[in-house]
């Protein structure tokens, strides 16, 4: 991200095509990973991907690439921030007896079973 | 106060006049980045403990609607950036067409969202006490739009998730929360994104927006570009859990 005085740099149209086009490929490739079996990967594998196009649109639709250093220490502070709440959540709960699976929830069996497959 | 750009006395230079609306409406999209985060912290806790279920209930949503609708917002992202380029060059045509293309193609959005929501209505899909996950599998005569190919592949793939957990029906109602939880939230942000267009849409008529002052048009498309990042998270978190089997 280069110092430069924000406003006046215009994005052109033909910038903003090659996104667009490999924001759209990027979809395709993220619903064709999502089939091969990667195991628990699978969604280390959709993540990267979303943060990727989530990314592209940050810097050159939202034009963050071209826009005043303050603005983005503000975006980056942002997802600092996000970055906070999630790890310090995850790993408060890693650390549970309940959550790790040890003593399963899924085997506290609700009482109400009126939804069955016949 | 008549808002056309002129400079007013807090800002030394109309650019930092700019820099600052800028500023405002990417501190708003951040407390957004914690409120929506907030939702998917939620949503991966649920779905770590309850995966199978989770698994289940993505599995029965339309990978073809839901991948379509990605492609629609991504492109409404394009045509919104475009509106700002017009702006910024003084094309003042180009702002009203694509400000109009960025509306018509948000209600294509919304079009196929109901299409999607209708379909778990038909399917006892929605929370709530006639939630259930089997019903299209128990009554297959009700749910004619899916094939009797497809119907098998659901039943096979009940019996196997059931194995894993056999209480599914509350946890994939789990999921179905989250699911409209996620998407409703998203929805709405797109209905006053939309209406923030309409207003844009009317003052470009009215050829307000010059490449000196389109601040509106800017701050308004770094809105609509948030609410498509968080349907780029939003379609992989809930359409793709587990489509591999």
């Amino acid at each position: 991200m280069s110092e430069n005085n924000g406003s006046h740099h215009i994005v052109s149209p033909a910038t903003y095509l090659i996104i667009i086009l490999t924001l759209m490929a990027l979809t395709g490739i993220t619903v064709w990973a999502a089939f091969i079996d990667l195991q628990q990967f699978n969604i280390v594998v959709a993540l990267a991907i979303a943060t990727g196009k989530a990314t592209l649109v940050v810097l050159f639709f939202m034009h963050a690439k071209y826009s005043p250093r303050r603005t983005q220490l503000v975006i980056i502070a942002g997802i600092f921030w996000l970055a906070i709440l999630l790890f310090m959540t995850m790993s408060d709960y890693i650390s549970r007896v309940d959550y790790r699976g040890l003593r399963s929830p899924l085997t506290q069996v609700s009482t109400r079973k009126t939804h069955q497959l016949s | 106060m008549h808002r056309t750009g002129e400079l007013y006395g807090q800002f030394r230079t109309l650019e930092q006049q700019k820099d600052s609306a800028n500023l405002g409406m990417w501190i708003f999209l951040v407390t957004e980045v914690m409120f929506f985060g907030g939702i998917m912290l939620v949503y991966t806790l649920n779905r770590h403990v309850y995966f199978p279920a989770f698994a289940m209930g993505s599995n029965t949503l339309s990978l073809k609607l839901g991948g379509i609708n990605t492609l629609v917002l991504l492109a409404s992202s394009f045509t919104m950036a475009m509106a700002v380029w017009s702006a910024q060059v003084g094309k003042k045509q180009l702002i009203s067409m694509f400000l109009v293309l960025t509306v018509l193609l948000g209600f294509v959005f919304f079009g196929i969202k109901y299409v999607e929501y209708a379909q778990k209505f038909h399917h006892h899909l929605v929370p709530g006490r006639s939630f259930d996950i089997f019903y299209c599998s128990n009554h297959p005569a009700k749910c004619s739009d899916i094939s009797a190919e497809e119907m098998e592949v659901e039943r096979d793939l009940l019996k196997k998730t059931l194995a894993l957990d056999p209480d599914l029906n509350a946890h994939a109602q789990l999921y179905y929360s989250a699911y409209f939880g996620m998407t409703g939230l998203h929805a709405l942000h797109m209905i006053i994104g939309a209406g923030l267009l309409f207003w844009l849409l009317k003052n470009s008529l009215m050829g307000i927006y010059t490449p000196q002052w389109n601040t509106p048009v800017d701050t308004v498309g770094l809105y609509w570009h948030f609410v498509d990042i968080v349907w780029i998270y939003l379609f992989p978190l809930l359409y793709l859990i587990d489509r591999h089997k």
